[in-house]
């Protein structure tokens, strides 16, 4: 691990993070485009949870991750704190864990 | 700018961000440990998570180094990893400000937290604090984390034992919730997760998730039914 291999994978994330914001403000998006590009946000979004949730690294993440989201998302929906929500979905998981869940 | 983020700053949105904050704090930590642990300098562990700000690229970076891989297989992992943030600016970019120095600020702060708080509020100018305010917190403690987990190392332990791992995606899935009510926009969300996780076991990581863009094909019939009304 050198300090070149940091200095591109920086490059790289900046160059990536830069490119959205900077084409956004060079063109006049249409409201319909704008509405589509909205929902496809919330469409990776929610693909972040899922895949987090169920094959986070790629592989299938125990049923103790999976309950701890599910706990998570139920406690969200019944409009819990969001600060209870993230305590909630962390600590279902290590409960859990602790009895040997996985 | 700075002041008029103050001032429609929500206390709910501290409150909000405080969480989430302490997530990336302990994830940090961790980071920092296992970095060192795979024998990276604490000042190059400190310089990464300044310089790249992406914890998911970071890990994996770090773990395909220490496990014998090639730097360049490990930076184009980390890179497609991280393709996702180019959509997500896309989306939001506008809350940046429209001044070329806070967007080239803005970006570095543009990560999956800070966007899905920013698209959770009702207005642009509340958007606007809340991508701030959680872009901003987040660097500080995923920095300081970073930091002391690289200085007390293995202290930590793996921090999936405390259900770390379940904290991001259930903050993730609360701030999209409401988002979530529009049934056009769930179809959309439901057929893009449905995409990434269907393909997850076979791509390269990051794309999956980049590919549940293709869910908006579930927002194209309502259009043809308007135009057919």
């Amino acid at each position: 691990m050198t300090l070149a291999v940091v200095l591109v994978l920086a490059a790289g994330t900046y160059g990536i993070r830069f490119a959205g914001p900077q084409l956004r403000n060079r063109i006049t998006v249409p409201k319909r485009v704008q509405m589509l590009l909205s929902m496809a946000a919330t469409a990776l979004l929610l693909a972040l949870v899922a895949v987090n949730a169920f094959v986070p690294g790629g592989k299938f993440g125990g049923w103790a991750l999976i309950a701890g989201v599910a706990v998570g998302g139920v406690a969200a929906w019944r409009k819990v704190p969001f600060v209870l929500v993230v305590v909630l979905a962390a600590g279902t998981t290590a409960v859990l864990r602790l009895f040997g869940v996985m | 700018m700075v002041r008029s983020i103050w001032r429609t700053l929500d206390p709910s949105v501290v409150r909000n961000v405080s969480p989430i904050a302490l997530t990336a704090f302990v994830t940090g930590a961790s980071f920092g440990a296992i970095a060192v642990a795979a024998h990276i300098p604490v000042w190059l562990v400190c310089a990464m998570s300044l310089l790249v700000f992406a914890g998911g690229s970071q890990f994996m970076v770090v773990g395909i180094v220490a496990a014998g891989g090639s730097p360049i297989a490990a930076v184009v992992a980390g890179l497609l990893l991280n393709a996702r943030h180019l959509p997500f600016g896309l989306a939001i970019g506008d809350v940046l400000g429209e001044k070329l120095a806070t967007r080239i600020i803005g970006s570095h702060i543009l990560i999956d937290e800070s966007v899905a708080f920013a698209m959770a509020q009702g207005d642009r100018k509340r958007a606007k604090a809340a991508f701030w305010t959680c872009g901003a917190a987040l660097f500080l403690t995923w920095n300081t984390g970073t930091l002391l987990g690289a200085l007390i190392g293995q202290v930590i332990g793996d921090p999936n034992r405390f259900g770390m791992d379940a904290a991001f995606p259930a903050a993730m899935l609360a701030l999209i919730l409401p988002a979530l009510k529009d049934r056009v926009t769930l179809r959309v969300a439901l057929l893009g997760a449905a995409i990434a996780v269907a393909t997850t076991p076979f791509l390269p990581a990051g794309i999956p998730v980049v590919l549940a863009a293709l869910g908006v094909v579930a927002a194209l019939p309502t259009r043809e039914k308007a135009v057919a009304a």
